[in-house]
C-alpha cells in the first residue's frame, strides 16, 4: 500500500492537482459559503439587492470599518421566543425519530444479518430501493394515507375499529411517520453493516457458557453493535433536525419548526441577515454530531483497513 | 537443461566472481522502526534465492524494494552492474509474482499474460507467439481465455507466472508464491518452479516463511531476523552449521544446552554444561576461547537412545527417562528428561511396526550423540 | 441457530412489517393513479385518464425535461469531481489539510439541504457582486449546486470500491511496465466501473429529485420538476400527481432490475 503510494507521490506530476481540483471545489461551493452566511448574519436587514447592508465599509477618513449588527442573534434568543421553540421542537423531532429508527430498524437489520446470505442483497436492495424513487413524492403518499378520508381511515372504519375518522394529517404525529420513514433506511444499512460482521460463534460462546438468548443478546450482540448504533443514529440525527419537506406537507398548526421558519425568513420576509443567524446556530448545534460522525466513520474505515 | 546450473558451479563461492544483484547496506525505516537494517547481500546469475524469515523480520520490505515499490532509506540496490535503487518499478528489469497472484480479474488469461509485453509496445504476431509458449510453459494453453475468476488456485498461480516471467526479466521476484495452495499441490509445486527456473534460467528471489519450502528450492537461503541478515548459506549449510542459537532454532527442531567452553583441542572442544548434568564433546571450538559462554546445539535425529545396560559407543552419554512419546508415522519423537532435569527431543526412525517399539514411557534410558553431529552457537 | 428457536418469529416478522412500512406508500400511489375519481383515495373505477392529462400538462413536461437535463449535466460533473476526491480519499493517505478535505466530503451527505442551499444561494449572490459571474440564479447555479452536494455520494461510492481492491493488483501493473496514469486507465478504472455507474446513478436521481437546495439557487424561468410538484401537492392531492408518480417508480425499478441483472451476471465472471 505506501510503496504504491509513495510511487504516486514521487512520480505523478499531477499529485497536486490531483487533490487540487475536488478540494477547491469543495472549498468555494461547500465551505465558503457558510463563512458567508456567518458574515451576513451579522449585517442588518435593507431595502438594497441584495438585501442586507455591507459589513465593511470605507469611512470618510478612508479607513475600514466594520459593522457588526447583533440584532439578529439579539432577536433569535431573547426577542421571539419563536425561534427559540422551533429549535428546541426540531431537536425533539430528531430524537424522537432516532430513536422510533432505532426501535424499528434494528430487528430490521439484525433479521436480513441473519438471513440466508443468497437472500440478503436483495433484502439490502429492498431497504435501498425507496431511496431511489422520489422523497417528495413518497411523502406526498402518506397524505393521501393519512387524511381525514384517506386509505388508513377507511381501512380502520371498514374493520370496525373506529367509527370516526381519526385526525392525523396536519398534526404532530403524521411528521414522525413521515420522518421515520423517510429516514428508516439511514439506520438500518449502518447497522446491518456492523451485524452483518459479528461473529455468530460470539453468540453461539456466550449461550455455551450458560447465557439464554435474550441475555447472550444484550451481553454480546448489543454492546458489540454499538459502532452501527452510534453512525446509524448520526446519520438519521443530523438532517433530520433541519428537515423541511415533511413538517411542510404533513405538519400542521402545532408544528414549529426552524427550517420552516428559515424558510418563511427567507422567501417570505426577504430578511436574508435573518434567516443567516438562524443558520448560523443551526449549523452551531450540528457542529459537534458532525464531528461525532466523522470520527465514527473514521473508526470504520481504519477497522475496515486492518 | 539449457544451462548449467549454478547448484553445481556455486559461483558464491569464488571470490572474484561477478554477482547479478548487488545490495549494499540498505536500510529502510518505518516510523521507529527499522525495517531493513544494513543489508547486505550478493546473488548470482540463475540462483533461486530464499529470504526466510518469520512475519516482520524485513524479507518481505527488502523484496519490495528491489521491486521498486519501495524505496530504500539508505544503501543501494545494484542488478546488472546498474544501480536501480531509484528506478521506477516500470522501468526495472525485474518482475514480481505476488503472494495474492494480482491478476487483472477483467482481463482473460492471455491478456493478463500479454499486458507486460503491450506496456513495451512489442508487435502482435510476437505477443501471440510469446504469450502461446508461456502459457505452454505452464500448461494452461487450453485456459486462454477465460477470466482468472474461473481459475482454480493452483491455475492462477501458474497465470501469475506465466504473466511473470513473459518479458524475460533479470530477476523474478515471488513473494511467498506458494503459501496459498493446499499442501499436496504446494508439494509438487515446488519442484515444478525449480524446474521452470532452471528451464528460463532467470534468477529468483523468493521471500517465504516456511523453511522446508525454502529448503526444498533454493540454492541458497538468507536467514533474516529483525531487519538483519543473520546468516547465508547453502541449505545443508544453514541447517547443519548454524552460526547462531537464532538460526539454529528457527530452522528444524534443536536441543540447546546452555555452558562454558572448558578446553579447545584441534579436532574437538570440551563443554561443561550444568543443562546436561556433564561436560560434552563438540566439534571444533573454531573462534571461540575457553572460558567463553556458549550453546551446544544438536538436531533430535542425530539423538541416539538406548537402555541403560546397552553399550553406547558415543563419548556424550546421558541418562535420562521417556517423558513422552510422538507417534508421526515415519518417526517417532521421544521427549526424554534428563537426570539433570532438562527435556531434550530425539528422533527416532519407525523401522519395526508400533507393536515393536523399543522404548515405552517411563523407562530408564541413556541419550547419547558424537562429538561431530553438535555444534557450537553463541548462546 | 437452533438456541434462536424462540425468537425466530420476531425478526422476520419485523422485517416483513418494515418493509411494508417501505413500501405501501408507494403501492398505494400506484394503485389510485388508475382511480377514475378526481378526489384520489375514494375508488370510483380504473382509468388510465389522468396519464392522459399528464402527458398534456405542458407545465410539468416542460419541468420535467428541465430536471432531466439537469440531473444528467449534474450528474456527469459529480462523477468526475467525486470519482478524483473518492480517489484522493482512499489512496492519499497523508497530506496537509486531508482531516479538512475528508469532512468537506462527507459533511454534504447529511448537512440539512436547507443549510446548504442558502449558503450556496449566498455564495453566488456574493460572486455576482464580486466578479459578475455567474449572472444571475438559473439552470447553471443549480447544476453547480447539485454538483457540490451529490459529489460526496460519488466519492463515498468510489473510495468504499476501492477500499475493497487488492492494491497489489495496481502494483502489478506497474511491475509489468505500467506507468502511474496508464494503471489508472487501464486497471483502476475498468476495475471501479461498477462503483461509477452506481455514483453517476445514485448523483442523477439525488438531482432529478433535489427540492430545497434548487428552491434557493433557481431563479425565473428555471422552474424544475420537484418545485412544480411541490407546489402542486402542497394545495392537497393531485391525481396527476400520482399518475407522475407512477412513472417514475416504474423507471426506478426498470433501471434498478437492470443494474441488478449486471452485478449477477458481472459477479459470475469476476468470481
Amino acid at each position: 500500500m505506501s510503496g504504491l503510494v509513495k510511487a504516486l507521490r514521487s512520480r505523478l506530476p499531477g499529485r497536486g492537482l490531483v487533490i487540487g481540483a475536488p478540494y477547491l471545489w469543495l472549498a468555494i461551493f461547500f465551505l465558503v459559503p457558510f463563512l458567508l452566511v456567518l458574515k451576513i448574519s451579522f449585517a442588518d436587514s435593507d431595502t438594497t439587492i441584495p438585501p442586507y447592508t455591507p459589513l465593511f465599509t470605507m469611512g470618510d477618513d478612508s479607513a475600514l470599518q466594520i459593522t457588526l449588527h447583533l440584532d439578529n442573534f439579539i432577536r433569535l434568543f431573547s426577542d421571539d421566543p419563536i425561534y427559540l421553540l422551533s429549535y428546541l421542537s426540531s431537536l425533539r423531532n430528531a430524537a424522537v425519530t432516532t430513536v422510533f429508527c432505532l426501535l424499528l430498524g434494528y430487528p430490521m437489520a439484525y433479521a436480513i444479518a441473519r438471513a440466508q446470505p443468497s437472500l440478503r442483497p436483495v433484502l439490502l436492495m429492498l431497504i435501498v430501493l425507496p431511496f431511489w424513487t422520489s422523497f417528495l413524492i413518497r411523502i406526498y403518499a402518506w397524505i393521501g394515507i393519512l387524511k381525514d378520508n384517506g386509505l388508513l381511515n377507511n381501512f380502520l372504519i371498514w374493520i370496525g375499529m373506529i367509527d370516526e375518522p381519526l385526525n392525523i394529517l396536519n398534526t404532530q404525529t403524521a411528521v414522525y411517520i413521515g420522518m421515520v420513514y423517510a429516514y428508516l433506511p439511514f439506520m438500518v444499512l449502518p447497522l446491518y453493516a456492523t451485524l452483518e460482521k459479528l461473529d455468530v460463534s460470539l453468540l453461539e460462546a456466550a449461550m455455551d457458557l450458560g447465557a439464554r438468548p435474550l441475555r447472550a443478546f444484550w451481553a454480546v450482540t448489543l454492546p458489540l453493535s454499538l459502532p452501527g448504533i452510534v453512525a446509524g443514529s448520526l446519520l438519521v440525527f443530523i438532517p433530520a433536525v433541519g428537515e423541511f419537506i415533511i413538517p411542510t406537507l404533513l405538519g400542521g398548526a402545532d408544528t414549529l419548526t426552524i427550517s420552516t421558519q428559515l424558510w418563511s425568513e427567507f422567501f417570505a420576509n426577504r430578511d436574508w441577515p435573518m434567516a443567516s443567524a438562524v443558520t448560523v446556530v443551526m449549523v452551531a448545534l450540528l457542529v459537534v454530531p458532525l464531528m461525532l460522525l466523522q470520527r465514527a466513520q473514521a473508526r470504520a474505515a481504519e477497522g475496515a483497513a486492518s | 537443461m539449457t544451462h548449467p546450473s549454478v547448484r553445481d558451479s556455486e559461483p558464491w563461492r569464488d571470490p572474484s566472481a561477478e554477482a547479478q544483484i548487488k545490495i549494499d547496506h540498505l536500510v529502510k525505516s518505518f516510523g521507529d522502526t527499522r525495517a531493513v537494517d544494513d543489508v547486505s547481500l550478493r546473488i548470482h546469475r540463475g540462483e533461486l534465492f530464499s529470504l526466510l524469515g518469520g512475519s516482520g523480520c524485513g524479507k518481505t520490505t527488502l523484496l519490495r524494494m528491489l521491486a521498486g515499490f519501495v524505496t530504500p532509506d539508505e544503501g543501494r540496490i545494484g542488478i546488472d552492474g546498474q544501480d536501480v535503487s531509484r528506478v521506477p518499478p516500470y522501468e526495472r528489469p525485474v518482475n514480481m509474482m505476488f503472494q495474492s497472484y494480482a491478476l487483472f480479474p477483467h482481463m482473460s488469461v492471455e491478456n493478463n499474460v500479454a499486458f507486460g509485453l503491450r506496456r513495451d509496445g512489442v508487435e502482435k504476431g510476437e505477443i501471440t507467439r510469446r504469450v502461446g509458449e508461456a502459457l505452454d510453459l505452464v500448461q494452461l494453453g487450453p485456459l486462454a481465455k477465460r477470466k482468472p475468476g474461473q481459475l482454480s488456485g493452483g491455475q492462477r498461480q501458474r497465470v501469475a507466472l506465466a504473466r511473470s516471467i513473459i518479458k524475460r526479466p533479470k530477476v523474478l521476484l515471488l513473494d511467498e508464491p506458494l503459501s496459498a495452495l493446499d499442501k499436496k499441490l504446494r508439494e509438487a509445486t515446488q519442484f515444478e518452479l525449480r524446474t521452470i527456473q532452471e528451464q528460463v534460467g532467470i534468477t529468483f528471489v523468493m521471500v517465504t516463511h516456511d523453511q522446508e519450502e525454502a529448503m526444498t528450492m533454493s540454492t541458497r537461503i538468507a536467514v533474516m531476523n529483525h531487519g538483519k541478515i543473520v546468516q547465508v548459506g547453502k541449505p545443508n549449510e544453514i541447517y547443519e552449521f548454524p552460526h547462531s542459537r537464532f538460526v539454529a532454532d528457527f530452522i528444524g527442531s534443536v536441543n540447546l544446552f546452555e555452558g562454558r567452553l572448558k578446553e579447545c583441542f584441534a579436532d574437538h572442544a570440551v563443554v561443561e554444561s550444568p543443562d546436561a548434568g556433564a561436560d560434552l564433546a563438540v566439534g571444533p571450538a573454531g573462534t571461540h576461547a575457553p572460558g567463553a559462554a556458549i550453546c551446544v546445539a544438536v538436531r533430535p535425529e542425530k539423538l541416539r537412545l538406548a537402555k541403560p545396560g546397552e553399550g553406547l559407543d558415543l563419548p556424550n552419554r546421558l541418562p535420562g527417562r521417556v517423558r513422552d512419546i510422538a507417534y508421526l508415522g515415519d518417526a517417532c519423537v521421544y521427549h526424554v528428561t534428563l537426570d539433570s532435569g532438562k527435556v531434550v527431543k530425539a528422533t527416532a526412525p519407525n523401522l519395526g511396526r508400533w507393536d515393536d517399539q523399543p522404548f515405552a514411557r517411563d523407562e530408564a534410558v541413556t541419550v547419547g550423540w558424537a562429538a561431530a553431529a553438535s555444534i557450537l552457537v553463541d548462546p | 441457530m437452533d438456541g434462536f428457536v424462540r425468537g425466530r418469529w420476531f425478526l422476520p416478522v419485523a422485517l416483513i412489517f418494515g418493509l411494508i412500512f417501505l413500501y405501501g406508500p408507494i403501492a398505494s400511489l400506484v394503485v389510485y393513479s388508475f382511480n377514475e375519481s378526481k378526489l384520489v383515495t375514494v375508488w370510483s373505477g380504473f382509468s388510465v385518464k389522468w396519464y392522459g392529462e399528464l402527458a398534456h400538462n405542458d407545465q410539468i413536461l416542460n419541468a420535467a425535461w428541465l430536471s432531466l437535463q439537469v440531473a444528467v449535466a449534474s450528474a456527469t460533473g459529480a462523477l468526475v469531481i467525486g470519482t478524483i476526491a473518492g480517489y484522493v480519499l482512499s489512496r492519499f493517505t497523508s497530506f496537509r489539510g486531508r482531516t479538512l478535505f475528508a469532512g468537506m466530503v462527507t459533511a454534504p451527505l447529511v448537512m440539512p439541504e436547507i443549510i446548504t442551499g442558502i449558503s450556496m444561494l449566498l455564495m453566488f449572490v456574493g460572486l455576482e457582486q464580486a466578479i459578475g459571474w455567474p449572472p444571475g440564479r438559473g439552470v447553471l447555479t443549480i447544476i453547480m449546486a447539485h454538483i457540490t452536494f451529490t459529489l460526496s455520494f460519488v466519492a463515498v461510492i468510489v473510495q468504499s470500491r476501492l477500499a475493497g481492491m487488492d492494491v497489489s493488483v495496481e502494483e502489478a501493473a506497474m511491475d509489468l511496465g505500467a506507468r502511474p496514469v496508464q494503471v489508472f486507465f487501464l486497471i483502476t478504472l475498468p476495475l471501479m466501473a461498477p462503483a461509477l455507474v452506481a455514483g453517476w446513478l445514485l448523483a442523477f436521481s439525488l438531482s432529478l429529485d433535489d427540492l430545497v437546495i434548487t428552491a434557493f439557487v433557481s431563479g425565473p424561468g428555471s422552474t424544475t420538476l420537484p418545485l412544480v410538484i411541490f407546489s402542486k401537492v402542497r394545495l392537497g392531492l393531485s391525481p396527476e400527481i400520482n399518475a407522475l408518480a407512477t412513472v417514475i417508480v416504474t423507471v426506478v425499478s426498470m433501471g434498478v432490475f437492470a443494474a441488478a441483472l449486471y452485478q449477477y451476471k458481472r459477479s459470475k465472471t469476476l468470481g
